[in-house]
């Protein structure tokens, strides 16, 4: 039995090493100055998915990501670990998307691709934290939904069952096809890439790609189709463009502030022995300590 | 109608802590903007939750009681949120940052078209002017939050869509009885008449709940621990620091993501909030998504060797210089001049 698998990536900027040289002077956070990378937990969720795949040769996983032209780049990744087809999800009009006009796009596209026994994604992604877009997504379609999944321990005709690591120990659950899973970072770690997709799959691009790149080998692409990254607008999802983008969103950014601490008098200690032992004193006198 | 609701998390029967602290903080957003408070109780035991909720200042228990509604599965709880809030039309409604509010929130947000936003550090009533548009919102919810990684804060808004919806973290809101006599109204409504059989697709087939047994959200003196400790090998001292002060060990997200810690030690925006009389915090840089989890501590030592670290500008002492070096002579100094 094999299955049609959605997974679901987004590329982040890596907000986990935010350097001193990705702050600017204001104290604002200079975005150029951050690598882009396939959000973490989405990888988890490619795992999962290419686990499937090894257990039910036949399987077909592809990888959907809304944002902009670059994106494309965590499809070839995705490509190069094992997934079969990406699919871009690019506009104007999506831009300044909250998280419901976001999985307002992505249902759309899913809904395009039509055919799909499961939808995986990663639980959250680093740059906004917020978990959303799994739930809101499935909640779209009209299917369940299983969070903070750890492993998918059985994917039958019609059928799946989940462990999911909840705050203080674990469940496992069962429950329909299709269905959105989405995958913590305490599942299995993504495999490595592999050469031979390497090799296979370093030129597949989007047709926006191959025309600002002015490549003009267009032959493969028509020889190889699998070097074709699908690109979608809008209009090619069948999207309502008012529920899209910065229109589509609920909520609004009123204001984005750099926090200044309430700073404090501090204490400056090199760390003598003298200095150390002072402060202590200073703790167990105070009953701060002991 | 126009109320405010409170999404009650019940594990046996029990109301738990973080519902608690949005009752709180429910209770004042209801008084400043002159309406009731309401939470809903959907469990498979409801007896005692008037009890527990009323003293909070609960105008109104919603009440949904049947035994296939515990544990916690997505789509029944969905249901009745969906439906009573299309009857109710609430202006807020608040439910806990757990895995059952992340899980349900987004969800019933998405079925009813309005916003939410995740893990507030903080909730305020404000108004906001829309120049373009020419139109003033009175009383909007400024969801507070940190963002971008915790390297900004973000001030969102929901003018045209409720209810105005928001996940709070446990510990982040302080929990205070209003009146242990305050009495509310209860509703008993019919589960059937709000979910359908298909919303049981979901079963549970097995379930482990292990009482947590670290306990950093109550601890009095915490040391902490970032991504410049260097390695799981030296968050040993950490912890025997800890051991000698009678102290938890707490990690910063950056230390929890190296696997230098537990999930259950993370301090911050994304784990747990701490107000300790003492905070020892050890290699960490300071991220605004980790001091919005710790800056109300007491007292703040900044162990870092790096002086420019901003966590230093909210610490009391800071001591620069290499946490292998520094803890020693803590250790040290307290075994010799305590009991």
């Amino acid at each position: 039995m094999a299955f049609n698998i959605i997974v679901l990536a987004k590329q982040v900027p890596d907000t986990r090493n935010v350097g001193k040289d990705a702050m600017k002077a204001d104290g604002t956070v200079n975005r150029a100055a951050l690598p882009a990378i396939f959000n973490p937990e989405d990888l988890n969720a490619l795992e999962q998915a290419l686990q499937i795949k090894d257990r039910h040769p036949g399987s077909k996983i592809t990888l959907l990501t809304m944002g902009p032209g670059r994106a494309a780049e965590i499809l070839r990744e995705g490509l190069f670990r094992g997934a079969d087809d990406g699919v871009l999800l690019t506009d104007r009009a999506f831009a300044g998307a909250d998280t419901l006009a976001t999985s307002y796009a992505l249902s759309m596209a899913v809904r395009k691709l039509a055919d799909y026994d499961l939808i995986i994604s990663g639980r959250q992604a680093i740059d906004g934290d917020t978990a959303q877009v799994g739930p809101q997504i499935a909640e779209k379609l009209g299917i369940p939904q299983i969070t903070y999944a750890e492993a998918i321990e059985e994917v039958a005709p019609g059928h799946i069952r989940v462990k999911r690591r909840l705050e203080h120990g674990v469940e496992v659950v069962e429950c329909p096809l299709p269905a959105v899973i989405t995958v913590n970072s305490s599942a299995a770690t993504c495999r490595p890439r592999n050469a031979k997709l390497l090799q296979q799959y370093k030129h597949a691009k989007t047709i926006t790609e191959r025309q600002v790149e002015h490549i003009d080998y267009i032959d493969i692409y028509s020889s190889r189709p699998y070097l074709n990254l699908t690109e979608w607008s809008v209009a090619d999802v069948d999207a309502d463009p008012q529920q899209c983008g910065l229109s589509g969103s609920p909520t609004k950014v009123k204001k984005i502030e750099n926090v200044v601490f309430q700073a404090k008098e501090s204490k400056q200690l090199s760390g003598s022995d003298a200095e150390i032992d002072d402060m202590m004193r200073e703790l167990i006198e105070n009953h701060t300590i002991g | 109608m126009n109320n405010i609701f409170v999404y009650l998390e019940i594990e046996e029967g029990r109301v738990a802590e973080v519902s608690q602290e949005l009752l709180t903080k429910g209770r004042s957003l209801a008084t400043q903007l002159n309406c009731r408070l309401e939470a809903i109780a959907a469990a498979a035991q409801t007896e005692g939750v008037a009890e527990q909720v009323f003293p909070y200042g609960v105008d109104r228990l919603h009440i949904f009681r049947d035994d296939r509604l515990s544990p916690y599965t997505t789509l029944p709880h969905t249901s009745i949120l969906v439906e009573l809030f299309k009857q109710e039309q609430p202006q807020i409604c608040l439910m806990g940052a757990t895995i059952i509010g992340r899980d349900l929130g987004p969800r019933v947000s998405s079925a009813l078209g309005s916003g939410l936003t995740a893990d507030c550090t903080s909730l305020e009533i404000g108004d906001h002017e829309e120049k373009k548009a020419g139109k003033v919102y009175e009383n909007l919810l400024y969801q507070i939050r940190p963002a971008f990684g915790g390297n900004i804060v973000a001030w969102i808004i929901n003018p045209d869509h409720r209810p105005q919806m928001a996940t709070v973290r446990e510990g982040v809101m302080k929990k205070e009885i209003l009146d242990p006599y305050y009495k509310g109204e209860v509703v008993e409504h019919q589960v059937a008449d709000f979910v359908s059989e298909e919303d049981y697709v979901v079963a549970i087939i097995d379930r482990h709940i292990e009482k947590s047994k670290v306990n950093i959200k109550n601890a009095p003196i915490i040391v902490s621990g970032g991504y410049g400790v260097g390695s799981k090998e030296n968050f040993d001292l950490l912890y025997q620091l800890a051991d000698v002060l009678g102290a938890e060990v707490g990690a910063s997200r950056a230390a929890v993501d190296a696997g230098y810690a537990g999930h259950e030690r993370q301090i911050g925006q994304t784990g747990v909030t701490v107000r300790p009389k003492l905070y020892i915090a050890c290699g960490i840089s300071g991220q605004i998504q980790h001091i919005a989890g710790m800056q109300e501590s007491s007292l703040i030592i900044s162990i870092n060797n790096d002086p420019n670290a901003p966590i230093n500008t909210i610490a009391d002492y800071v001591i620069t210089g290499d946490i292998e070096t520094v803890i020693p002579k803590m250790i040290k100094y307290y075994r010799k001049n305590t009991k």
